[in-house]
């Protein structure tokens, strides 16, 4: 069959979820309970794939020193809790991250 | 603070992220060829689809012959989580028309998703925040179109790309944006919750861990959260 058959059912199935609510939004009346549930999904959302792309390397966890990615994830997160700066965090783990690749590999 | 101020915003917050996709991207490109997808339906499906993790279920499952059927019911699942997204942005999107709501809701992506909710978490009374979302996703539209056609074109000859550990720039810029925005009792809950439960549910398929795990952190930070409803 035509690769385009699958290309148009995919992006389909991909604009459907992320338009539903925009589309109805204004329109449909939720619980303040359901609102303040939104309210905590980036944090929910974001924070399982931090810790799911730093704590595994190639499908296996490793909670180990060799697991650069980990460490500067984690004095990433140090600095963000004290500083309250996005840009220093963001800065400070990847200068911590290039420099462990520079100087252990 | 004015629209192409706002533009301009979106799209600064959005270039850890880019750097983050595009080895991903280029992967992606490469996949695509070796399993003979021509270069306009290389670039079709990453303009049409445009969801990263998507089109690698797609070029993985065609490798091992999956059906049509079998593809597109795995990544409606897999794209489930965008519906959170959107849900999360309905007060916002409220007040834009609807020619502004279909295109934006076309852009959303884990990265600009970020980048917006970090900014509504950080400025929640910001105005113009569509131009914002409209920065980084056009940025992000633009450089996902970019590697997905240079992974097409020299794929075979950037070795070990992938091997690189750019994702730490979407790990980090994530970080950026999630940690210093919690404050309460209940966001921690939330967070650590997130973590945990999503480091043992690494492996469930499909992604489901990662909604359940969402879920369970919801639920936690709303039963920790001592705010009146």
């Amino acid at each position: 069959m035509n690769y385009w058959w699958l290309i148009f059912a995919m992006a389909l199935v991909t604009f459907l979820p992320r338009y539903l609510p925009m589309a109805f939004a204004g329109k449909l009346r939720l619980s303040p309970l359901i609102l303040r549930a939104l309210e905590f999904v980036p944090i929910a959302v974001l924070s399982v794939i931090i810790a799911q792309a730093s704590f595994y390397r190639g499908g296996i966890l490793d909670i180990s020193f060799s697991n650069a990615h980990l460490i500067a994830a984690s004095v990433s997160v140090i600095v963000g809790t004290v500083t309250r700066h996005m840009f220093t965090t963001i800065l400070t783990g990847l200068i911590v991250f290039s420099s462990l690749k520079i100087l252990f590999i | 603070m004015s629209n192409k101020q706002q533009f301009i915003d979106g799209v600064v917050a959005t270039i850890p992220l880019v750097i983050a996709a595009f080895p991903f991207g280029v992967v992606f490109g490469a996949m695509a060829q070796t399993i003979d997808l021509t270069a306009l339906q290389t670039v079709g499906m990453s303009a049409l689809v445009f969801a990263g993790s998507s089109q690698f279920i797609a070029v993985t499952l065609l490798a091992s012959a999956a059906s049509f059927p079998v593809i597109v019911f795995t990544i409606f699942i897999v794209n489930l989580r965008h519906m959170l997204y959107s849900a999360n942005l309905i007060t916002r999107a409220k007040k834009w028309p609807h020619y502004w709501r279909v295109p934006l809701a076309f852009w959303m992506t884990d990265e600009t998703f970020a980048a917006v909710s970090g900014k509504l978490l950080r400025q929640p009374e910001t105005s113009g925040l569509r131009w914002f979302y409209f920065g980084s996703a056009i940025f992000m539209y633009s450089f996902w179109q970019l590697s997905s056609l240079t992974g097409f074109l020299l794929g075979q000859k950037l070795p070990g790309l992938a091997d690189w550990g750019l994702e730490i720039a979407m790990i980090v810029a994530f970080i950026g944006i999630v940690v210093p925005v919690l404050k309460a009792r209940a966001d921690w809950a939330c967070a650590i919750t997130a973590v945990v439960i999503g480091i043992v549910s690494y492996d469930w398929p499909h992604q489901s861990g990662l909604l359940f795990s969402a879920a369970v952190a919801i639920a936690v930070g709303l039963l920790v959260d001592r705010r009146q409803l």
